[in-house]
């Protein structure tokens, strides 16, 4: 019989190989996948995760891809550590898009240098703000923030989908759901000649070094290291829930929103009813392959976002569904949590009487 | 007058898989198991329900086929979080992300296919009496099931001793425990009965509602159920309730545009999500009435001492 017993310690190794273990245990099931679809299930793995990257190109792109997974998830972490589970940060990216989006709208022909940081002052904002309310019903009215969070993501999406079907619509466009194109001064300038890597991207590195800044050096860190792993603890010596919950919820808000901001004013360059392909969803399984440090973060990010250009090349050669991405995301979480255990616990073979009792 | 009878039973095939899923999750939560993965397990049921039905021509088969999907889904669930103590959320929120894929990757043969709705009831004569005759006597079987099961959820709960030891392994796992019930294989079955219900939610979508498959066709119902659990301080009754309200709000965008209301559609199908948080914010703000009737270990990993 197989038992798991509790370890006195986490074991530090197992927090270092666990995500390890998870990445290659989703390897082999999506190679079993692929076989079942009658593919080849080592090219299949080739194409999806060495090929995109085989070429400098390629691993711009990646950079592109990781840049709004790697922003939000910081955010979303300092939550999930605290107990806080924001999940609508798709609807805080819309917002932040929307809000900073529509500055570059309004100022359409506008060449300043002072547009840009506008656009993110207004982004981030626009993020925090649908991320208050759930906070307020949470603290105030003690809603669960899952729900509402999520709920206010659908709103966000039919109201960004309106905007541009309607009052931003691009009046010299052909109709199409699509609002302008932003102003040059309201694009991210690129940072690497021949790529699409931006501005943004440079700022997800910076968000990762003050991420970790803010949770190792300063007491807001450390309160939130103290809830999440003992929340009787933490009331006793008196930090207030309802702080880490508006602290968490509004910085998690903002960098959602910014990471809105960075995608309409980067890569896509306009408003669009589609401006991300879950991002938000997806950044929460990146701060858990990050075991919710901005470090590992920074590498969760890199590693989902090649299971995105994998998708779109499986679906280009191969023919495979690009919902692949998503049963590949979903796998790997599945299996993040499973070998969660092992920091936790030993797994012990035989059974209890056979060991001897021990109390 | 005539718009009425249209009417009600739009409400009718609106609410029924919002009551099917919610049925199932209250029970699986009344055992102090959160599972968050309802919207993920609803789209496996309705891909399963549509696929099988698609390919034998049976109906029948087809809803099996989605409940079975529905508690293997849950089942992953119930792995990772009963045995292996993984975080409820977390993995609830994992199992809709893989429902949301695996659901699209297995549909994406099936777009486009049409199938037969499941049939109506028809009694010949009453079926036909004007207004009750289509409302009462003119549904489809799942409608009636939704409801056969909400009562038996409500009977099981109150009247059964099995639904008492289920409560109490949700109110104090430790205590249950000691009295020797098993805390984990009644929460396994608990989580079973909550992805059969889910699938099942899922396949009337698929196979009734909109007979079709369409990616992420659920759009958020699974959500809304879980909401309807806490909006019905976990009582069968009020979820009835809760879920033919909902499916009023839902309908309503539909009937708006006829009745010369020109809100743009996307305000209207707003509605439903805006309705889930404004009930929830009703619902929870009376702290007392949910610590009362709230499971009290909901959501907590058990581990026997040893």
């Amino acid at each position: 019989m197989v038992r798991l017993e509790p370890r006195r310690q986490h074991s530090q190794a197992m927090v270092y190989l666990s995500p390890v273990l998870a990445i290659f245990m989703t390897l082999v099931v999506g190679g079993i996948i692929f076989a079942f679809m009658g593919k080849n299930p080592f090219d299949a793995l080739y194409t999806f995760f060495i090929l995109p990257i085989n070429n400098s190109y390629g691993i711009s792109e990646l950079f592109v891809k990781a840049t709004p997974l790697v922003i939000i998830a910081v955010g979303l972490a300092m939550g999930f550590r605290a107990n806080v589970w924001n999940i609508g940060a798709e609807g805080q990216l819309t917002m932040g898009a929307i809000f900073g989006g529509g500055l570059a709208l309004y100022f359409h022909d506008s060449e300043s240098a002072l547009l840009l940081p506008a656009m993110f002052v207004l982004g981030a904002i626009g993020g925090a703000f649908w991320a208050s309310i759930p906070a307020l019903l949470r603290t105030k009215f003690n809603a669960n923030e899952i729900l509402t969070s999520l709920m206010l993501t659908y709103v966000a999406t039919l109201f960004l989908s309106f905007l541009v079907h309607g009052p931003w619509r691009n009046p010299e466009g052909f109709n199409f759901p699509e609002s302008r194109p932003f102003p040059d001064a309201g694009l991210l300038p690129i940072i690497y000649d021949g790529t699409r890597v931006h501005l943004g991207t440079a700022i997800a590195v910076f968000v990762v070094i003050a991420g970790w800044l803010l949770l190792s050096k300063s007491v807001i860190g450390f309160q939130l290291r103290v809830v999440g792993k003992a929340p009787q603890a933490a009331r006793h010596v008196g930090f207030r829930q309802k702080r880490m919950v508006w602290f968490t919820l509004l910085l998690g808000g903002a960098l959602a929103g910014l990471a809105g901001l960075f995608e309409v004013s980067g890569p896509i360059g306009q408003l669009q009813p589609q401006i991300s392909p879950g991002y938000g969803f997806t950044a929460i399984i990146v701060a858990f392959l990050g075991r919710l440090h901005p470090v590992g973060i920074l590498f969760g990010g890199l590693i989902m976002a090649l299971t995105y250009l994998g998708g779109e090349l499986a679906q280009i050669t191969l023919g495979l569904p690009n919902a692949v991405t998503g049963l590949f995301q979903g796998i790997l979480l599945f299996f993040l949590l499973a070998c969660d255990v092992l920091t936790k616990y030993r797994i012990r073979f035989g059974s209890i009487a056979a060991k001897g009792r021990t109390a | 007058m005539e718009w009425l009878v249209p009417f009600i039973l739009t409400v009718i095939t609106a609410s029924t898989p919002l009551l099917l899923a919610a049925s199932g999750e209250l029970v699986t939560e009344k055992s102090g198991v959160l599972n968050l993965g309802v919207e993920g397990m609803m789209l496996v049921g309705a891909i399963a329900g549509f696929a099988v039905t698609a390919s034998s021509g049976s109906a029948i088969l087809g809803i099996l086929a989605a409940v079975v999907a529905g508690v293997l889904m849950s089942l992953i669930f119930a792995f990772l979080t009963l045995s292996l103590m993984a975080n409820q959320v977390a993995t609830g929120l994992a199992l809709t992300i893989f429902g949301i894929g695996f659901s699209a990757l297995v549909g994406s043969k099936f777009v486009g296919f049409a199938i037969d709705p499941l049939p109506a009831l028809s009694i010949p004569g009453i079926s036909a009496i004007p207004v009750i005759g289509p409302i009462l006597f003119g549904q489809d079987f799942l409608v009636y099931l939704s409801i056969a099961v909400v009562i038996g959820v409500g009977w099981f709960l109150a009247k059964s001793r099995a639904g008492l030891v289920l409560k109490a392994v949700g109110d104090s796992h430790h205590s249950a425990h000691a009295i020797g019930y098993s805390v984990i294989k009644i929460r396994y079955l608990a989580t079973m009965f909550g992805g059969a219900m889910a699938g099942l939610g899922g396949a009337y979508l698929s196979l009734s509602y909109t007979p079709m498959w369409a990616e992420n066709m659920t759009a958020g119902r699974g959500w809304i159920a879980l909401a309807l659990v806490v909006f019905a301080t976990w009582r069968p009754g009020r979820l009835l309730a809760g879920a033919y309200m909902f499916g009023l709000i839902s309908v309503m965008q539909l009937h708006a545009q006829g009745a010369g209301i020109h809100v743009p559609s996307q305000f209207m199908s707003m509605l439903p999500y805006l309705a889930t948080v404004i009930v929830l914010v009703i619902i929870s703000s009376d702290r007392a009435k949910i610590r009362l009737n709230a499971p009290a270990c909901i959501g907590q990993a058990f581990r026997p001492a040893q």
